[in-house]
């Protein structure tokens, strides 16, 4: 049930835009994308002051490097284990952009007997590098819909994606390892007994819809091609607040926008959040400097304390009287 | 203590400066799709013989899979040393990208330019074959 209640939704986000996009092109084509894009940016917002607004807390060192010695010959990991904010930033571009993380995760066993070893697992890191990376590249290729002339950058992005020329609209190598990934870390959610264990709807909900989004786009750019001047005159129409729709545009397309729309629209509300969220990983961007720079926790309120001078002013007479020593006569 | 200003900043980055980027790159442009122009001589020629103007195939076949079909008569030629092409019509036509495809479309730049810059495509056919002299009527 687990599975098959994301996977039949997605099916039916394919259907109701097929057979609604017959119906109401500006609904599809215009209406929808525009609330997605609204509920993305402002959800995204919202959820990222949330966060801001919470104390930072006290710095947690991991000890994934040596931190910093008083002693001058043992040597600082200053990417592992920084102490000032540039290793911080290092070790916050590792894990953004190379999921340092996800490199060092280790996989149990038990051998035959009560042997209990431990390996190393890069498979999740690889699949996730080869997503995400996939991903983004994609992105940024889709901008040649976006932009009016084309900034060369991007033009340099596509030309690379497509060097292999293989086939007649050039194939995309982003393509092919996209999918390729999405399906290998849903594979790795439904083979794994322990993954599949604690894996919800909302784990398969996105690679789910992320493969349909795929699909929908490698079909319409290698075998039920549409019209792509029209898709980018829609597009554009879309960008400029001059929304048009331009005729002949089949219901794949819709299909496609109707599927990133949901994404849009689902990612302020869920585990894709994490795109915002990794850049406040607590064990990753605060520095390891807790015995040089003092923490002062946020939510101190003032304590009123009783000192010894204000001790000495109540007693002075009495202790006085007693013979002890007092320092203010 | 918080680094809500951090935050801030990075939500200005990565919303006005990379998700907003096409929308003001955009600003003042107007959204024009490319018009083709199909008045070359020998289109023109071709109407006055024919009465229509008609490529190898339907327009919006040829919208769709120019390329898979050039890319088709490329193997065709250059592997199998075929060069009759016998379209959905039944007609005949001559394998050749310059002295077939380009003796109709012999304006490049109003032409084959016009959409794939508009959607910055890059198609390889001119680093191997001569960019046609523009003819224009």
């Amino acid at each position: 049930m687990k599975i098959l209640i994301p996977f039949f939704a997605v099916i039916a986000l394919v259907v109701i835009a097929l057979v609604g996009a017959q119906a109401s092109h500006a609904l599809f084509g215009i209406w929808i994308p525009y609330a997605a894009v609204l509920i993305f940016v402002f959800g995204f917002i919202f959820k990222v002051l949330k966060w801001g607004r919470s104390p930072v807390p006290f710095r947690i060192p991991t000890t994934a490097g040596q931190m910093k010695s008083f002693a001058p010959w043992i040597k600082q990991n200053k990417l592992d284990n920084p102490s000032s904010s540039l290793g911080v930033l290092g070790r916050m571009l590792l894990e953004v952009l190379a999921f340092r993380s996800l490199f060092r995760n280790t996989k149990t066993q038990l051998y035959p007997g009560t042997k209990l070893t431990y390996g190393s697992e890069k498979f999740l890191w690889l699949g996730g590098l080869a997503f995400h990376w996939s991903f983004l590249i994609i992105f940024v290729r889709h901008f040649r819909f976006f932009m009016q002339d084309v900034p060369y950058p991007i033009q340099i992005v596509e030309h690379l994606d497509s060097f292999l020329q293989i086939g007649a609209p050039l194939l995309y190598i982003t393509d092919v390892v996209l999918l390729g990934a999405v399906t290998f870390l849903f594979l790795r959610r439904v083979m794994m007994p322990q993954i599949k264990y604690i894996s919800l709807p909302a784990d398969y909900f996105p690679l789910l819809l992320i493969f349909g989004i795929g699909a929908t786009g490698v079909l319409m750019r290698y075998f039920a091609k549409v019209p792509v001047v029209s898709v980018k005159e829609l597009v554009m129409g879309l960008l400029t607040f001059s929304p048009v729709i331009p005729q002949g545009i089949s219901s794949l397309f819709y299909a496609h926008l109707f599927l990133v729309s949901t994404l849009l629209a689902y990612f302020p509300l869920s585990k894709l959040m994490h795109m915002g969220g990794v850049f406040l990983s607590p064990t990753r961007n605060m520095a390891n400097n807790n015995r040089e720079v003092r923490h002062i926790n946020p939510w101190n309120y003032p304590v009123h304390v009783h000192t010894y001078e204000e001790y000495e002013d109540d007693f002075r007479e009495k202790m006085k009287k007693a013979g002890l020593p007092v320092e203010k006569e | 203590m918080n680094n809500a200003w951090k935050i801030v900043i990075g939500v200005v980055i990565g919303f006005v400066a990379v998700f907003g980027f096409p929308f003001y790159y955009n600003l003042g442009k107007a959204n024009v799709a490319p018009k083709l122009k199909y008045d070359t001589p020998a289109i023109l020629e071709y109407e006055k013989e024919h009465g229509k103007k008609e490529c190898v195939e339907p327009k919006e076949f040829m919208a769709k899979e120019h390329m898979q079909l050039l890319n088709t008569w490329r193997d065709e030629v250059v592997r199998y040393g075929q060069r009759i092409y016998v379209n959905s019509r039944g007609e005949s036509f001559h394998i050749s990208l310059q002295n077939t495809c380009l003796n109709c479309h012999s304006n490049k730049k109003e032409f084959c330019d016009k959409c794939h810059n508009y959607l910055a495509v890059n198609p390889y056919c001119f680093s191997c074959h001569i960019v046609p002299k523009e003819k224009q009527s």
